[in-house]
C-alpha cells in the first residue's frame, strides 16, 4: 500500500500559516495553502510579494521564522536544501543560477546528485560501481536534455547559452533531480513570444509526467493558458486561490494589481 | 580524464622520467634533481591546494600549517619514539584529517575574507605551538637527525631515489585527484564553486563537501610533510610559517589553480624561482614574492595555463 | 603584604591590558572604514601600523624632528602610502573575484613588510615617548605615561571618526556608497573618491596606531601581520563595521592577551587573541554587537 492510497486527501505539500521575517520586514505573514498532486499551480503577485520568499522556504534555502511545510506529510521545514532536494523538491531560480563555465551536459549531470551515491574513495580510486554509476549518469543526464530539446548545445558552456535557453537547461537541471514537485521561478522572465510558448508547453509535457508544478510567473497569459490552480500572494499576505476564471475576475486581485502596483 | 589529459599525463611522466638524466651529466644544473625532490613534496601540498581553491572555491591560508603538522608527527614519532616511518606517516595524516574536520566543520560555513582569515588565524596558532611546545618540538631550534626513508626494504640514500620516489607519489595523487575531479564529486566540488545555493537546492550537501574536500588537501599536505621530514631530516617551525601558506597558494595561482596541470607547472617553477633563482635576492626575495603574487593576481587571474587554453566567451545572463 | 602584591599584579596586568587593547581598537577601526566602504577585508592593515611606527622612528631619529611633528609626519607619510595602495591597486582590481582581492591586499602586504626590511632592517626600533617623566604609580601599579598618550589619542581617533561619520557630508556620503553603491553613485555621490578616501583614512589610523605603541614595545618590519590579525580579531567580536564595538572587543583582546601572559604562559599569549578570534568566527560571526540578521546580508 502506498502512502497516498492510506491518505486520499493529503496535499503533495502543505503550508500551514508560512511566516518569513528579515529584520523588520516581514516577507511572508503566514500563508495556508495545499498543493494537490499531479497539476500546474500558478503563484502570482506584484513584485515584493513574497513569491520568491515563499519557495526558498519551500526548498530549504530560508528557514520560515514560524509556521510549518509539509511533503508528502512530512515536516520539511528546516531541513537542509540538499535533504530537500532528495525528499523530492526541485527548482529553478528567477535570476539564472547555472553553474555557467561547466557544459551544458555537466550541469543536467550535478542534478543527478541526490539520486546517485559514489563518494571521494570510490571516486578517486575507480571502483567499477562508480564507473558504472558514471555511464548511467551520463545517458540519464542526455535523456532530460533531449526532454527539454537542448540535445545540440550540450557540450557548450551553459554561460555561453542565451538567456532562453540557459532558462530552459535550468529546468532540466531540476529535472534530473527527478522531483515529484517542481518549483519554477518566473521561468519566462526574458523570453520573447515564442520561448514563451515553447516554454508553456514543456510544462505541460512535464506535468504530463506525474509531476506537480509549481511556478511563479508574471506573464499572465502564460499562466492563464496553462495553470490549473493559482495561488495569489499580496505584501506576503495570501489573497486569493481558484482556478484561472475565478482569479480572472476576483475583485481583490483586480484591486491588487491595478490599485497597489 | 579526458583523452587530452592522458596525453598530457604520459607526457608529463615521460618528461618527470627523463629529467635526472638530462641534468645530472651538466655539472651546472645536476643539482636541480634535488630542487625537483622538493618541487615534488610541495606539488603534493598543491595538489590539495587546488582542489580545495582552484576548484571547490574554498580559501585555505592553513596549508603550511597541515604540512607542519604531518612533518612533526613523523619527526617526534620516528625521532623520539623510534616508530617506523610508514607508521607515523599515515599516524599524521590522520591527525591532519582530524584536525581539518575539526576546524573545517566550523570554519568552511564562512566564506572569502572570513574564511581566509580564520585559516590564517588556525595557520598561525599551528605554528606557535611548534615554537612553544619546546619538549615535544625542539622549540624555535627544531630537530635534527631524523631518520630517513626505507622504500620495501631499500633505503632512499641518493637523491636520484629520493626523485622517483616522491614523483611516483605525486603521479599517484594527481591520478586520485584527475578522478576525483572527472565524477560526481568533482562536479559537485565545481558546482560549489560557481553556484553554492543552486548546488545546495540539487541536493549537493555542500558543507559536507566542503569539509571533505578541505580534510583531503590536509591529507595531501600532511603526507608531504612526513616525506619532507625523512627527506631532509632535519625540521623547524620556519618552513611551516604564514608565508609558506601564501607560497603554497603563489605556486597554484603561477600555474592556474584551475587545472591540477597549472598546480605543477606552477609549483616546479616557483621551487626552482624560490631555491634556486632568488639567491641573488638573499632575503629580499620576499620582495619578489610579493611582486608576483601582486602581478599574477592582477593580471592573470587564471595563472600561466589560461595562456595555452581557449575559453569560449561567457554571457553573465 | 601578599595580598597586596598580588592585587598590584592584577591591576598592573589590567593597565597593559587595556594599553594594547585600545591599540587593537584602533586597528580593528581600520578594517572596519574600509570594510564599510568596500566590503573588503585589507589583509595589509596590520603593515600601516607597522609602517606608521616605522616612518615615526625615521622621522624623529633620522631627521631629529620633535615627536609630534614625527607623529604627524608618520601618519600622513602612511596615509599616503594607503592612498597610493587603492590608486594603484585596488582601483585595477575592481573586478576581481574576491579570491583574487584576498591575494591581492595580500601580495601589498607582503610587498609593505618586504620594503620595510629593506630600509629598515630586521632589528627592532625604539623611539622616546611622547612626553619624558616617571610613570603614575597608582596602587602599587605602575603606568607609563605613554600608556596615557594611547588613551588619549584612540579618544581622539574614536571621536573625531564618530563626528565625521555623523555630522559631515563627506562622512555620511562614505556610509552611503557602503550601503548601496550604485544608488549612490545615482545621487551623484563619487564612490571612487570615497574607496580611496577608506585607504587613505584607515591606513592614516593604523599609523596612530603604531606610532603610539612604538614606545612602549618597539617597532620592527615584522609585526605587522600578528597586530593585524589580532585587531582583526578585535573588528569582528565588536561586530565588523561597527567602531564602538571594535574599541569594547579590542579591549577584551587585549586583557586576555595581558592576563594569559601574566598568569598563564607568556610564550602562548599571542595565541590567545587568535583563539578568540577563530571562537569569533565560528560561533558568533557577527560579533558581540551585530544582528545576525544584518550579518547574514553581509559577505561572509
Ligand atoms: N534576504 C532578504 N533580506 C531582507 N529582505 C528580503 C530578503 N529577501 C527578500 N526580502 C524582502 O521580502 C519581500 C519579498 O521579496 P520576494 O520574495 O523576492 O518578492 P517576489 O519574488 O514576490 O517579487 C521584499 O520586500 C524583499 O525586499
Ligand atoms: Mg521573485
Amino acid at each position: 500500500m502506498d502512502e497516498r492510497s492510506k491518505r486520499p486527501h493529503a496535499a503533495l505539500l502543505q503550508l500551514r500559516n508560512v511566516q518569513m521575517q528579515f529584520g523588520g520586514v516581514t516577507a511572508l505573514k503566514g500563508i495556508s495553502y495545499d498543493v494537490p498532486s499531479g497539476i500546474v499551480q500558478a503563484v502570482i503577485g506584484p513584485n515584493g510579494a513574497g513569491k520568491t520568499t515563499l519557495f526558498h522556504c519551500i526548498s530549504g534555502l530560508l528557514t520560515p521564522t514560524a509556521g510549518e511545510i509539509l511533503f508528502r506529510g512530512l515536516p520539511i521545514g528546516g531541513l537542509p536544501p540538499h535533504r530537500i532536494a532528495g525528499l523530492g523538491i526541485s527548482r529553478t531560480f528567477q535570476h539564472v543560477a547555472l553553474f555557467k563555465s561547466m557544459t551544458v551536459l555537466e550541469n543536467v549531470m550535478i542534478g543527478r546528485h541526490p539520486r546517485t551515491f559514489s563518494g571521494f574513495w570510490s571516486a578517486g580510486l575507480r571502483f567499477p560501481r562508480m564507473r558504472r554509476e558514471e555511464r548511467r549518469i551520463l545517458e540519464e543526464a542526455g535523456h532530460y536534455l533531449e526532454f527539454v530539446g537542448l540535445s545540440g548545445e550540450r557540450d557548450l558552456p551553459a554561460g555561453a547559452l542565451p538567456l532562453g535557453k540557459q532558462k530552459i537547461l535550468e529546468i532540466a537541471r531540476a529535472l534530473a533531480t527527478q522531483p515529484t514537485l517542481l518549483l519554477l521561478d518566473e521561468p519566462a522572465g526574458g523570453l520573447n513570444m515564442r520561448e514563451t510558448e515553447e516554454l508553456g508547453e514543456l510544462i505541460l509535457r512535464i506535468c504530463e509526467t506525474g509531476i506537480t508544478v509549481t511556478l511563479v510567473e508574471h506573464d499572465m497569459n502564460l499562466v492563464m493558458e496553462i495553470s490549473h490552480r493559482i495561488l495569489v500572494i499580496h505584501y506576503g499576505e495570501h489573497l486569493a486561490t481558484g482556478t484561472p476564471e475565478e482569479i480572472k475576475d476576483h475583485p481583490a486581485v483586480i484591486e491588487a494589481y491595478l490599485g497597489g502596483g | 580524464m579526458t583523452r587530452k589529459d592522458w596525453r598530457i599525463f604520459l607526457l608529463t611522466a615521460l618528461l618527470i622520467a627523463a629529467f635526472p638524466w638530462m641534468v645530472q651529466p651538466v655539472k651546472a644544473v645536476s643539482h636541480y634533481v634535488d630542487v625537483m625532490v622538493f618541487a615534488g613534496i610541495f606539488a603534493l601540498v598543491c595538489l590539495g591546494v587546488t582542489m580545495l581553491m582552484g576548484y571547490a572555491g574554498q580559501v585555505s591560508m592553513a596549508q603550511a600549517a597541515f604540512f607542519g603538522i604531518g612533518a612533526y608527527t613523523s619527526a617526534i614519532l620516528t625521532g623520539r619514539f623510534a616508530l617506523d616511518p610508514w607508521l607515523a606517516m599515515p599516524a599524521g595524516a590522520s591527525l591532519a584529517a582530524l584536525v581539518a574536520w575539526v576546524v573545517g566543520i566550523p570554519a568552511l560555513r564562512l566564506k572569502g575574507h572570513y574564511l581566509a582569515m580564520a585559516t590564517l588565524g588556525f595557520g598561525v596558532i599551528v605554528h606557535i605551538i611548534l615554537n612553544e611546545e619546546v619538549e615535544w618540538t625542539g622549540g624555535p631550534s627544531g630537530m635534527a637527525d631524523l631518520p630517513g626513508l626505507h622504500v620495501l626494504g631499500w633505503k632512499l640514500s641518493t637523491e636520484l631515489a629520493w626523485y622517483y620516489f616522491v614523483w611516483g607519489t605525486v603521479f599517484l595523487a594527481l591520478l586520485f585527484c584527475f578522478h576525483v575531479l572527472h565524477s560526481r564529486v568533482g562536479r559537485a566540488l565545481r558546482a560549489i564553486h560557481e553556484e553554492e545555493s543552486a548546488a545546495e537546492a540539487m541536493g549537493v550537501p555542500t558543507a559536507r563537501y566542503k569539509v571533505q574536500v578541505f580534510v583531503l588537501s590536509a591529507v595531501l599536505a600532511a603526507v608531504a610533510g612526513s616525506l619532507y621530514t625523512h627527506f631532509v631530516t632535519c625540521l623547524n617551525p620556519s618552513s611551516f610559517n604564514l608565508m609558506w601558506s601564501i607560497r603554497f597558494i603563489l605556486m597554484v595561482m603561477v600555474g592556474g589553480m584551475q587545472s591540477l596541470w597549472g598546480a605543477l607547472l606552477g609549483t616546479v617553477l616557483m621551487t626552482f624561482v624560490g631555491n634556486e633563482w632568488l639567491h641573488v635576492f638573499a632575503e629580499f626575495e620576499i620582495l619578489v614574492y610579493g611582486a608576483i603574487l601582486l602581478v599574477v593576481a592582477l593580471f592573470l587571474p587564471k595563472g600561466l595555463v589560461s595562456l595555452f587554453t581557449r575559453k569560449p566567451i561567457v554571457h553573465n545572463a | 603584604m601578599d595580598s597586596f602584591s598580588l592585587g598590584s599584579a592584577l591591576l598592573q596586568y589590567t593597565v597593559s591590558g587595556l594599553t594594547i587593547g585600545v591599540i587593537y581598537a584602533l586597528v580593528a577601526i581600520g578594517y572596519n572604514i574600509i570594510y564599510n566602504v568596500t566590503e573588503i577585508i585589507n589583509f595589509a592593515q596590520g603593515e600601516f601600523v607597522m609602517l606608521g611606527g616605522l616612518f615615526a622612528v625615521f622621522f624623529a631619529q633620522s631627521l631629529h624632528l620633535p615627536i609630534f611633528l614625527a607623529f604627524v609626519a608618520a601618519i600622513g607619510l602612511t596615509g599616503l602610502t594607503g592612498f597610493a595602495m587603492e590608486r594603484l591597486v585596488i582601483r585595477r582590481a575592481r573586478s576581481s573575484t574576491v579570491l583574487s582581492l584576498i591575494i591581492i591586499t595580500i601580495a601589498v602586504s607582503i610587498l609593505l613588510k618586504g620594503t620595510a626590511m629593506f630600509w629598515w632592517g630586521k632589528n627592532p626600533y625604539s623611539l622616546p615617548p611622547f612626553s619624558s617623566g616617571r610613570p603614575f604609580i597608582v596602587l602599587g601599579a605602575a603606568i607609563q605615561r605613554q600608556a596615557v598618550w594611547i588613551f588619549a589619542v584612540s579618544a581622539i581617533v574614536v571621536v573625531c571618526l564618530t563626528l565625521f561619520f555623523r555630522r559631515s557630508a563627506y562622512g555620511k556620503a562614505m556610509l552611503a556608497s557602503a550601503d548601496n553603491p550604485s544608488a549612490a553613485r545615482m545621487v551623484g555621490i563619487p564612490v571612487r573618491q570615497m574607496v580611496l578616501l577608506s585607504f587613505t583614512l584607515s591606513a592614516a589610523i593604523g599609523a596612530a596606531a603604531g606610532v603610539s605603541i612604538t614606545p612602549i614595545s618597539l617597532m620592527e618590519y615584522d609585526r605587522g601581520a600578528l597586530l593585524g590579525l589580532k585587531g582583526f580579531g578585535a573588528a569582528v567580536l565588536g561586530g565588523l563595521g561597527q567602531f564602538f564595538g571594535a574599541l569594547v572587543a579590542g579591549i577584551v583582546l587585549g586583557l586576555a592577551e595581558s592576563f594569559c601572559a601574566g598568569y598563564l604562559s607568556s610564550g602562548y599569549k599571542d595565541a590567545v587573541a587568535l583563539v578568540i578570534l577563530l571562537l569569533a568566527l565560528f560561533f558568533k560571526p557577527e560579533g558581540l554587537f551585530g544582528s545576525r540578521e544584518a550579518a547574514k546580508l553581509k559577505r561572509f
